[in-house]
């Protein structure tokens, strides 16, 4: 992509700071209200502001239904003059950011609390999945009703017979994950993972295997984002933003998901930062399945489209490796607390760029890549996003 | 001398009289006349249950029915025929209810029947069966005993081809029983007075057009006939009082004084 | 390489049954514009008026331009089918109990992609054909076929899920005295039924065709009459447990209208026959063919109905008998909907005048009993819901769809 010169308004002067996970739980009989509740009372706390500080509230869930933001505004006694509600799923956290962001910069909001949290009952995978989307409801459910484990298969059964990656490659970004969340307290897989327990894992639907599946649970993530002025008054750290990028429904022609919208705008991300792809330390992709992975360091500039599955094979991805990559485990160990599962990255990415991580540190962490994706309306993932990030 | 309806009555609780049903059960799969598709048809007996002890009524079990005039064992007034129409009282609500009670004779025929559908009564045949029993008294019933209603209901029916073969009675036969022997009505086992192809007669039809077209009745379908002495049962025939009726299903039942044979 | 079929062995009477369950069948009213291609056999796709894009999922505005205007179109069904999985585990019922199921993404030749169901002999890389059939919902999906047919191709277990295929299942003929019923005894067993069993009502009436229906193989006469409730309950409790298809073949056509007719006797034969007499079947066999939905090879798939496309639009000649044909087009309707948790289909076989007795004086052309057998074997097997058989039956049905007040003028000549 022809490197062009950024037209975008800068985030100088913002800052997101206060990063805050509420420990995860495979099931939980509370409610979203809870979990979302939960991760307000840490960032206020954290942050040594009162609720009444927050004037701009963002949220995104799954399982908050009937309510959407106006609705726990109320219930958690907020009155902010800023208000979004973005059912985005894992690009959630970069476009909360970038929503928050901008808010902040116009003056709209002071401090905004960005929040995206789920609960998990029993049937809640089943819940959302037979009512996700007008498309799923009449083109995808009826059919097996494999959820996006089959829809993703599809996808990374067309990417392996087109490019020849392997399910030993999937295997080795999965391994290397797993050993990046053994540090992780909360974290759903507890256990090193290895090769043949990765090939030899019950099929899924063909040819994803449970260990190519992220394990739903309950759980919330948050952060405040501010000016930097205000943040330095409150005496809180965070990082600064060096550029985003968002987009959705990109390449509609293409027959079948093959890259993210990141292709169409991996050019604006790096321009706008002023950086070249090798000037960040950590990346955070979103890992709701391997290939998706492997889509991302293609599509965000890591490699040429097609090749993923030989950088991955020469590249190492833990904390103190040639790539660290989704350095707390990523959903695919640590879980995907619903919408959560967005944020994930991003709060991770904001902790090691602070020193002050949960699991291993990257050393000397001082840009990092987060990149959101998700929402499969019918056949692929429409939302994709990312951002760079860098220590304050 | 004044008749003591006590001493019949406590005579038929007894035994001394017996009452013999000659009623065929009124069910669905009694065979009925058939006559050509493009012509209305007699409707066969059906029953639908109303309530059976249950959600549709807890304590009580009934139904509701449907029949044609001329189902099953049944009885013909006058007015059912293009020869009786414009008689007086020819309906079944306006005959004169003392007709409903009447003596009848038993021809028997069985054996003439036994292996012959198409046995047709004849003067000749009657009159012999005078020779042994005595003229036929005014106001009885002729009943043609064929033990037709101990077949089973192809053969009972019996239909082929060309329509239906039945045992019945000849043109003159009724003629003669109607001006000569003023009889009651005429009774049969099968269904219909009339000769199975007793539409090739002249005239069709002739024991519903000579019978009717006198004010005389008709009896279908009934059975039993075999129980029956030839002359002395009293007959207890009353149709339903339908407006304007031609006909009803009904019980028959016969009176005979004396023990069982 | 389909597994051909075994006849299944006799169903063992102290094992519970398996219950029917169904596929998720909600969808948005524009998405139901494939079930009403599906329930005739048809595909059909929306085409933008203004741009003739191909478009899928169903939607309500044109991803090309924008268009509001998405009218169904029938469109070529040829594809290639481009990747596939197996799905291995489901939180749906349905399809848990039916793992592992097959499903994969057609990129068909018009344009879209399509997530389909995929018969078991379709291959990833290879042409296929792409059909939309009703589910056990009663909505409409989407199967990849093998681009010609293989052998045994009906009797895959994906594809026999959506079908009424009548082979090794146990077929009612209602009424076998006319020459309809005799053809549907006959067109049944050479379908490979494992067993017909033939209604009759007054055994002690004969008719034609009674040496020829008798000695069809695998039909077994039963008495049945469907005027008469009890003999009906009869029927259904002695083999209604082992009836997988009923066939309603009772018939009264008589001609005459409503005002030009003389007399209600046979009116109320018609509407006694084929009005009521199916609300006996329908209450005698209805309750147990839902139950038997998901038993097996043989399990309980269809009730047909044989109605006058006149039930549709009157044909005044034959006034009388179109009202009644009305009244069982809706009490059919009502039973699709009854049946439906059940997985049993309602097939209504709409046609015109037959080459029969009744339809003597009506000129052609007539539809024979033998093709309208043979109209019903092959719409059971597609696993349509409404079938229109003939030449007057279609041209009827197109015209209805542009202008039903012009036809209803049309029919009164």
């Amino acid at each position: 992509m022809m490197a062009q010169a950024s037209i975008r308004k800068s985030y100088d002067g913002v800052i997101a700071c206060a990063p805050v996970t509420v420990p995860y739980r495979r099931y939980s009989t509370n409610s979203a209200h809870w979990w979302i509740g939960r991760a307000l009372h840490h960032l206020v706390k954290r942050a040594g502001i009162k609720p009444a500080d927050i004037d701009g509230f963002c949220v995104s869930s799954f399982t908050v239904g009937p309510d959407t933001a106006v609705g726990l505004t109320q219930h958690f006694g907020l009155t902010p003059r800023w208000l979004d509600h973005i059912p985005f799923g894992g690009a959630s956290g970069v476009v909360a950011l970038r929503r928050a962001a901008r808010a902040v910069q116009a003056g709209d909001a002071d401090i905004v609390a960005c929040v995206a949290g789920d609960t998990n009952h029993v049937d809640s995978f089943r819940k959302t999945l037979s009512t996700f989307s007008r498309f799923a409801q009449d083109a995808v459910y009826p059919y097996g009703s494999g959820g996006a484990n089959a829809s993703f298969a599809l996808i990374t059964k067309n990417y392996m017979n087109r490019y020849g990656a392997k399910r030993e490659d999937f295997g080795k970004l999965c391994i290397a994950q797993r050993d990046n969340a053994l540090a992780i307290p909360y974290a759903m897989m507890r256990k090193k993972l290895t090769l043949d327990e990765y090939m030899n894992a019950r099929p899924i639907a063909d040819p994803i295997h449970l260990f190519d599946c992220v394990m739903p649970c309950a759980g919330a993530e948050a952060f405040l984002v501010c000016r930097e002025d205000t943040a330095k008054s409150l005496g809180l750290s965070g990082v600064r933003i060096l550029s985003t990028v968002e987009r959705h429904n990109a390449f509609p022609a293409d027959p079948m998901q093959v890259r993210g919208g990141w292709a169409l705008d991996v050019g604006e991300l790096w321009a706008m930062a002023g950086l070249k792809s090798n000037a960040v330390d950590l990346v955070e992709t979103y890992d709701d399945y391997p290939v998706i992975v492997m889509m991302q360091l293609e599509d965000l500039g890591f490699c040429k489209k097609g090749e993923a599955a030989e950088f991955v094979r020469t590249h190492t991805f833990a904390n103190d490796g040639t790539f660290p990559h989704n350095t707390s485990g990523g959903q695919l160990s640590v879980g995907q607390a619903g919408a959560a599962g967005g944020f994930l990255g991003l709060v991770e990415a904001m902790r090691q760029l602070m020193g002050e991580p949960i699991g291993k540190p990257v050393a000397d962490a001082k840009a990092a890549l987060v990149s959101g994706f998700g929402m499969i309306n019918y056949d692929r993932g429409l939302s994709s996003c990312a951002a760079i990030l860098a220590r304050a | 001398m004044a008749i003591d309806l006590l001493s019949f009555a406590k005579a038929v609780s007894s035994g001394e009289v017996r009452v013999i049903d000659l009623t065929q059960t009124l069910a669905q799969e009694f065979p009925t006349i058939v006559l050509p598709p493009e012509l209305g048809q007699c409707a066969p007996f059906r029953i639908e249950e109303v309530s059976r002890y249950d959600e549709r009524g807890p304590a009580w079990y009934w139904n509701n029915i449907s029949v044609g005039e001329h189902t099953g064992t049944h009885f013909d007034a006058p007015i059912h025929w293009i020869s009786g129409k414009d008689l007086p009282n020819n309906a079944v609500d306006t005959i004169d209810v003392r007709k409903f009670i009447a003596p009848a004779c038993v021809l028997d025929c069985s054996t003439a029947c036994a292996n012959n559908p198409d046995f047709a009564l004849t003067i000749p045949f009657v009159e012999e069966w005078e020779a042994c029993h005595g003229k036929i008294e005014p106001g009885s019933w002729v009943l043609l005993r064929t033990d037709w209603s101990k077949k089973t209901y192809p053969d009972y029916a019996g239909l082929r081809d060309d329509g239906a073969h039945t045992p019945g009675p000849e043109p003159a036969v009724v003629k003669w029983f109607v001006e000569e022997r003023d009889v009651h009505g005429f009774g049969t086992e099968t269904i219909g007075t009339d000769f199975g192809q007793g539409h090739h007669f002249n005239p069709p039809y002739p024991a519903h057009f000579y019978m009717h077209g006198k004010g005389r009745f008709g009896l279908q379908c009934l059975t039993n006939l075999d129980l029956l002495p030839p002359k002395g049962a009293v007959i207890l025939a009353a149709p339903l009082k339908i407006k304007q009726g031609s006909g009803s299903p009904l019980r028959v039942l016969a009176l005979v004084a004396g023990a069982g044979k | 390489m389909t597994e051909p079929l075994v006849r299944p062995k006799r169903k063992n009477p102290l094992r519970r049954t398996r219950l029917p369950l169904s596929p998720q069948g909600v969808r948005s009213r524009t998405a139901h514009g494939l079930t009403a291609a599906a329930a005739e056999g048809r595909f059909a796709l929306q085409v933008c008026l203004d741009c003739n894009a191909v478009v899928y999922p169903p939607r309500d505005a044109c991803p090309s331009c924008l268009s509001a205007r998405l009218p169904f179109r029938d469109v070529d069904n040829g594809g290639v089918l481009t990747a596939e999985t197996t799905v291995q585990t489901s939180t749906d019922p349905y399809f848990r109990e039916r793992t592992p199921w097959r499903v994969g993404a057609v990129k068909l030749d018009v344009g879209p992609v399509v997530v389909a169901h995929l018969h078991g002999d379709v291959v990833e890389g290879a042409r296929v054909r792409l059909e939309f059939k009703l589910d056990r919902s009663g909505s409409a999906v989407a199967i990849a076929l093998p681009e010609k047919d293989t052998p045994n191709m009906a009797d895959d277990p994906h594809l026999r899920e959506m079908t009424c295929d009548p082979k090794f299942r146990r077929v009612l003929i209602t009424d076998g005295r006319t020459a309809v019923g005799q053809a549907m005894a006959k067109a049944f067993s050479d379908a490979g039924a494992s067993i017909v069993f033939v209604g009759l009502a007054d055994a002690w009436k004969p008719f034609p065709g009674y040496e020829e229906l008798r000695r069809i193989d695998r039909v077994e006469i039963v008495p049945l009459d469907v005027t008469d409730t009890e003999s009906v309950t009869e029927q259904a409790e002695q083999n209604g447990a082992r009836i997988d298809i009923v066939v309603n073949t009772a018939e009264h056509v008589r001609p005459g209208g409503v005002i030009d007719r003389h007399g209600l006797t046979v009116a109320r034969e018609e509407i006694d026959i084929r009005y009521m007499g199916l609300l006996r079947l329908a209450q005698a066999f209805g309750p147990v063919l839902r139950f038997r939905g998901a038993d097996g090879v043989n399990s309980a798939a269809a009730f047909v109905n044989l109605i006058s496309v006149h039930a549709l639009m009157n044909w005044p000649q034959f006034g009388s008998y179109a009202a009644a044909e009305a009244a069982v087009l809706s009490a059919a309707q009502c039973m699709r909907a009854e049946l439906r948790p059940g997985g049993v289909k309602v097939l209504n076989v709409f046609f015109g005048p037959l080459e029969t007795e009744w339809f003597q004086t009506v000129p052609p052309p007539k539809v024979t009993p033998a093709a309208l057998a043979s109209a019903v074997i092959r719409a059971l097997k597609q696993g349509v819901e409404d079938a229109f058989v003939g030449d007057v039956a279609e041209d009827i049905r197109q015209r209805l769809a542009v202008n039903p007040k012009a036809l209803e003028r049309e029919m009164a000549g």
